[in-house]
C-alpha cells in the first residue's frame, strides 16, 4: 500500500498545483485586464511621498499627521484631483527613528518615484534626510520646526511651522510685557527639548531676560517634584518655562501646583492639544504658550484671514476621527495644500516646475499661517503666525494683557 | 523656603518617586521567589494595568474599574505563563527570562495597536490635580499617600499569603528546591501560572494607583520596570518588604542628587549607589543571604 500511495499522493499534489498555476494565471490575466482598461480610461495618479513617525515616542505627531493626510488625499481626489489628475498617498512610518527615516526616503526617491515628500515629523529626522533629497532633486516639505532646516537653505528643501526661535521670541516678550525677568527654563532630554533650551539660552541676552536655573530631564520622567523643588529654592524666581512633550508637560504644572509655586508656566507649542488640559487637569489653568490659530479657530473674528481654512480642516478632522485636532495635522493640511498649489501653478507634476511654484508662493492661507516663500526664506511665516494662549475654565483663548 | 524645609520637600519628592518604584518592586519580586525568574514584562503588566482601568473607568465607577483592572490584567499573565512558558519546563532559568524580554515588546506593541499612542491618566483617587497634603512646610500630593498606602498592604497581604496559607507555602517550595516540591505533590505547573497571574495583578494595581502621577502610555513600561528592578535589587531580591524599602530608597536618592548636582546626572548618582552597593553586598541590602545567591535552572 506505502508503495503505491507515495505516487498517488504526488499525482494529486500535481493536479492541485496545476490547478493553482491556471488560477493564478487567470486571476493574473484578470488583474492586468483591469490595470490596462484603468490606464487606458484614465491617467495614472500621482505619488505624494510621506514620511511620519506613526508609532515611537514622536507618535502624538506622527500620529495626526497621517490622518490628516489620508483625509486630505481622499478629499482632493473625491473633488477630481488636480488637472484631472488623481492623487496616491504612499505613507511610510518612521517610528522617529532617522535611520528608518533615510532608507524610507531613499524608498520614495528611487523607487516610488513621488512628486515630492512630505515630512518628517521631527527635526532630527528631517536634518538626516535634508542632504539627500538635495542631491536627488527632491521637494520634501518638513513638518518639524527646528529652524535649522531651511537655514542655511537648501532650494528643494521647505518647512511649515513657525521656527522654534520666533516661539520664543514670543515668550520673552510677553513676559517683558508682564515685568517678568528672572526665569527658570526647564527642558526634556530629548531632540525637542535640547532646540527649544538653546533657543531660549540665545535669546535670553538679547531679550533682557536672566537664566536663574536650567535643568534638563528624562523625556519619561514620572515625577518632577525634586527639580521643581530646587527651582523653588531659587530667590527672585519669576517664571518657569518648560520645553517639553508628554507626558512631562503635564507634570510640570501638576507638581508646580501641588508644591504652591505659584509663578506663571510657559511652555512650548507642543502644548497645542486639548487632550493636554484634561492631563493637567486643573493645574492646566494660566499656562501660557505660543501656537498657530487652529486652537481657537471658532473664537476668531469672522473676517479673520485664516478663518475659513481653520474652521474647515477641524470641522473635516473631527468629523472623519471623532477626536480633537491638533496643530501638528494642521502641518500636514498646509504642507499637502502648498504642493497642491504648487502643482497647479506648475500646471503639471514636472518637479523642477513645482518646486519653483513653491518657492514663489504668495499669500497662501494655511493653518499655521499665512505663507510667503522666497528663495532666501523657506519657513514663509513671520512672527504674525503666532497667537500667545492660555488656559481658562478647561479651555485656549488668546492670552490677553 | 528655609533650608530644613527645603531639605524636607526633597525628602518627600524622593517618596513621591520612590513609591512609585517601590509599587513595581513588589511584582519583581513575587515572581522572582515563586520561580527564580526574572520577568523583565513586569513594567508591561503595570503599564496594561493603568490602561485597561483607564477604559473601565469611563463606563463604571473608579473601584470596579480598578478591581476590573487588576482581575483582567491578572488573567492575562496567567495566559500568557499557560500560552509561553508550560512547555517549557526542561530549560533554564535565562531561557524563561529571555522570553519575558520578548513578551515585553510584545506587549507593549499590542497596547499600541489596541489603544493607541497617546497619554491618558486616570483621575485623582483623592482631590485634584493641584490639591496637596501640607506636612511640616513641605508638601505632597494625596495620591503618594494612596501609592504607599496601596503598597503597604500588598505587601502585608502577601508576606501573610507566602508564609501562612498552604498556596502560598507551595509556591516558596517550588522556588527553593523544585524536585522536592514536586515530589511532595506540588504541581509545578499551576504554581508557575498561579505566580504570574498574581504579580500581574500586583502590577496592574500598581500601575493604576500611580497613573494619576505618572500617566499612563503604551511605553510607560520599560523605564518604570529598569527603575523597579534597580530598587528589588537594592533591597535584595526575593524580599517583598525589602523591594519596597529598596524603591522608596531610589528615589530618594535621585532627589538627593538632583539637591546638588544637574538634574540631567540623576540616574547616574541613583545608580552608582545601587553599584557600589552591589559591589559590597552582593544580596542587596535587606536580602537574606540564599535569597541573593544566583539560581541556575
Amino acid at each position: 500500500m506505502s508503495a503505491i500511495s507515495g505516487p498517488h499522493k504526488r499525482g494529486v499534489t500535481g493536479v492541485v498545483s496545476g490547478c493553482a498555476r491556471l488560477v493564478t494565471a487567470t486571476l493574473l490575466g484578470v488583474v492586468l485586464a483591469i490595470q490596462s482598461a484603468s490606464a487606458a480610461g484614465q491617467p495614472k495618479p500621482i505619488k505624494i511621498g510621506a514620511l511620519f513617525s506613526v508609532t515611537g515616542p514622536a507618535s502624538f505627531l506622527g500620529a495626526p499627521e497621517a490622518k490628516t493626510a489620508r483625509l486630505l488625499i481622499d478629499k482632493l481626489n473625491a473633488s477630481g484631483g488636480v488637472g484631472g489628475r488623481k492623487f496616491e498617498l504612499v505613507l511610510k512610518d518612521t517610528g522617529g527613528s532617522p535611520e528608518k527615516a533615510v532608507s524610507f526616503a531613499r524608498q520614495l526617491i528611487e523607487e516610488d518615484k513621488v512628486l515630492a515628500i512630505i515630512g518628517p515629523s521631527t527635526s532630527g529626522e528631517t536634518m538626516q534626510i535634508k542632504s539627500l533629497c538635495e542631491e536627488n532633486k527632491m521637494i520634501l516639505i518638513s513638518c518639524a520646526a527646528a529652524e535649522v532646516i531651511v537655514n542655511p537653505v537648501a532650494k528643494y528643501v521647505f518647512k511649515v511651522p513657525q521656527n522654534d526661535g520666533q516661539a520664543v521670541t514670543w515668550i520673552y516678550r510677553t513676559m517683558k510685557e508682564k515685568g517678568i525677568r528672572k526665569i527658570a527654563v526647564l527642558s526634556s532630554n530629548d531632540g525637542y527639548g535640547a532646540a527649544g533650551r538653546k533657543q531660549l539660552q540665545e535669546l535670553s541676552k538679547a531679550e533682557g531676560i536672566e537664566i536663574v536655573a536650567d535643568e534638563v530631564y528624562d523625556r519619561q520622567a514620572t515625577d518632577l517634584s525634586d527639580i521643581l523643588t530646587k527651582v523653588k529654592s531659587k530667590s527672585g524666581l519669576q517664571a518657569v518655562v518648560n520645553w517639553s512633550i508628554v507626558p512631562a508637560q503635564s507634570i510640570v504644572p501638576k507638581n508646580m501646583r501641588q508644591m504652591g509655586l505659584d509663578v506663571p508656566l510657559f511652555q512650548s507649542l507642543g502644548f497645542a492639544n486639548r487632550k493636554y488640559i484634561e492631563q493637567a487637569g486643573v493645574a492646566a489653568e494660566g499656562i501660557l504658550f505660543p501656537a498657530g490659530r487652529l486652537l481657537i479657530a471658532e473664537d476668531l473674528p469672522e473676517d479673520h484671514p485664516q478663518k475659513k481654512v481653520l474652521v474647515t480642516y477641524k470641522h473635516d478632522y473631527e468629523a472623519a476621527y471623532h477626536e480633537e485636532v491638533s496643530t501638528f495635522g494642521g502641518h500636514v493640511y498646509d504642507a499637502l495644500m502648498i504642493v497642491v498649489e504648487g502643482l497647479k501653478e506648475a500646471g503639471g507634476p514636472d518637479r523642477e516646475k513645482v518646486r519653483d511654484a513653491i518657492e514663489h508662493l504668495k499669500g497662501f492661507v494655511g493653518t499655521d499661517g499665512i505663507f510667503n516663500y522666497s528663495a532666501a526664506d523657506h519657513t514663509g511665516l513671520d512672527m504674525n503666525a503666532f497667537e500667545m494662549l492660555t488656559v481658562k475654565g478647561g479651555k485656549f483663548t488668546t492670552y490677553k494683557k | 523656603m528655609t533650608g530644613e524645609n527645603l531639605a524636607l520637600q526633597y525628602l518627600l519628592s524622593g517618596i513621591t518617586k520612590g513609591s512609585v518604584y517601590a509599587a513595581v518592586a513588589v511584582g519583581f519580586n513575587l515572581i522572582y521567589s515563586a520561580t527564580g525568574v526574572l520577568n523583565l514584562a513586569q513594567g508591561e503588566f503595570v503599564m496594561l494595568g493603568g490602561m485597561v482601568a483607564v477604559t473601565l473607568a469611563q463606563y463604571v465607577a473608579l473601584p470596579v474599574a480598578v478591581s476590573g483592572a487588576v482581575v483582567i490584567v491578572a488573567l492575562t499573565g496567567c495566559l500568557l505563563e499557560i500560552l509561553f512558558f508550560r512547555k517549557l519546563d526542561r530549560h533554564s532559568v535565562l531561557h524563561l527570562i529571555i522570553i519575558t524580554i520578548g513578551l515585553s515588546i510584545v506587549l507593549q506593541e499590542a497596547a499600541l495597536h489596541i489603544w493607541d499612542e497617546k497619554v491618558r491618566s486616570l483621575p485623582y483617587f483623592t482631590g485634584n490635580e493641584v490639591s496637596s497634603v501640607h506636612f511640616l512646610g513641605a508638601t505632597i500630593s494625596p495620591q503618594v499617600l494612596w501609592v504607599l498606602g496601596t503598597v503597604g498592604v500588598t505587601v502585608l497581604a502577601l508576606q501573610g499569603f507566602l508564609h501562612y496559607t498552604l498556596q502560598g507555602r507551595a509556591m516558596r517550595a517550588c522556588s527553593s528546591n523544585p524536585e522536592a516540591a514536586m515530589l511532595a505533590g506540588i504541581n509545578l505547573r499551576t504554581m508557575r501560572t498561579l505566580a504570574f497571574g498574581l504579580s500581574a495583578g500586583l502590577g496592574a494595581l500598581a500601575g493604576c494607583v500611580i497613573s494619576p502621577i505618572t500617566m499612563t502610555q503604551y511605553e510607560m513600561g520599560t523605564p518604570l520596570a529598569i527603575k523597579g528592578f534597580a530598587g528589588a535589587i537594592l533591597g535584595g531580591l526575593g524580599n517583598p518588604m525589602a523591594g519596597v524599602l529598596g524603591g522608596l530608597l531610589v528615589g530618594v536618592l535621585e532627589a538627593a542628587s538632583v539637591s546638588r548636582l544637574p538634574a540631567a546626572y540623576n540616574d547616574v548618582a541613583a545608580f552608582a549607589v545601587l553599584l557600589l552597593v552591589l559591589f559590597v553586598r552582593p544580596r542587596g541590602l535587606f536580602g537574606a543571604g540564599n535569597a541573593g545567591s544566583v539560581r541556575e535552572g
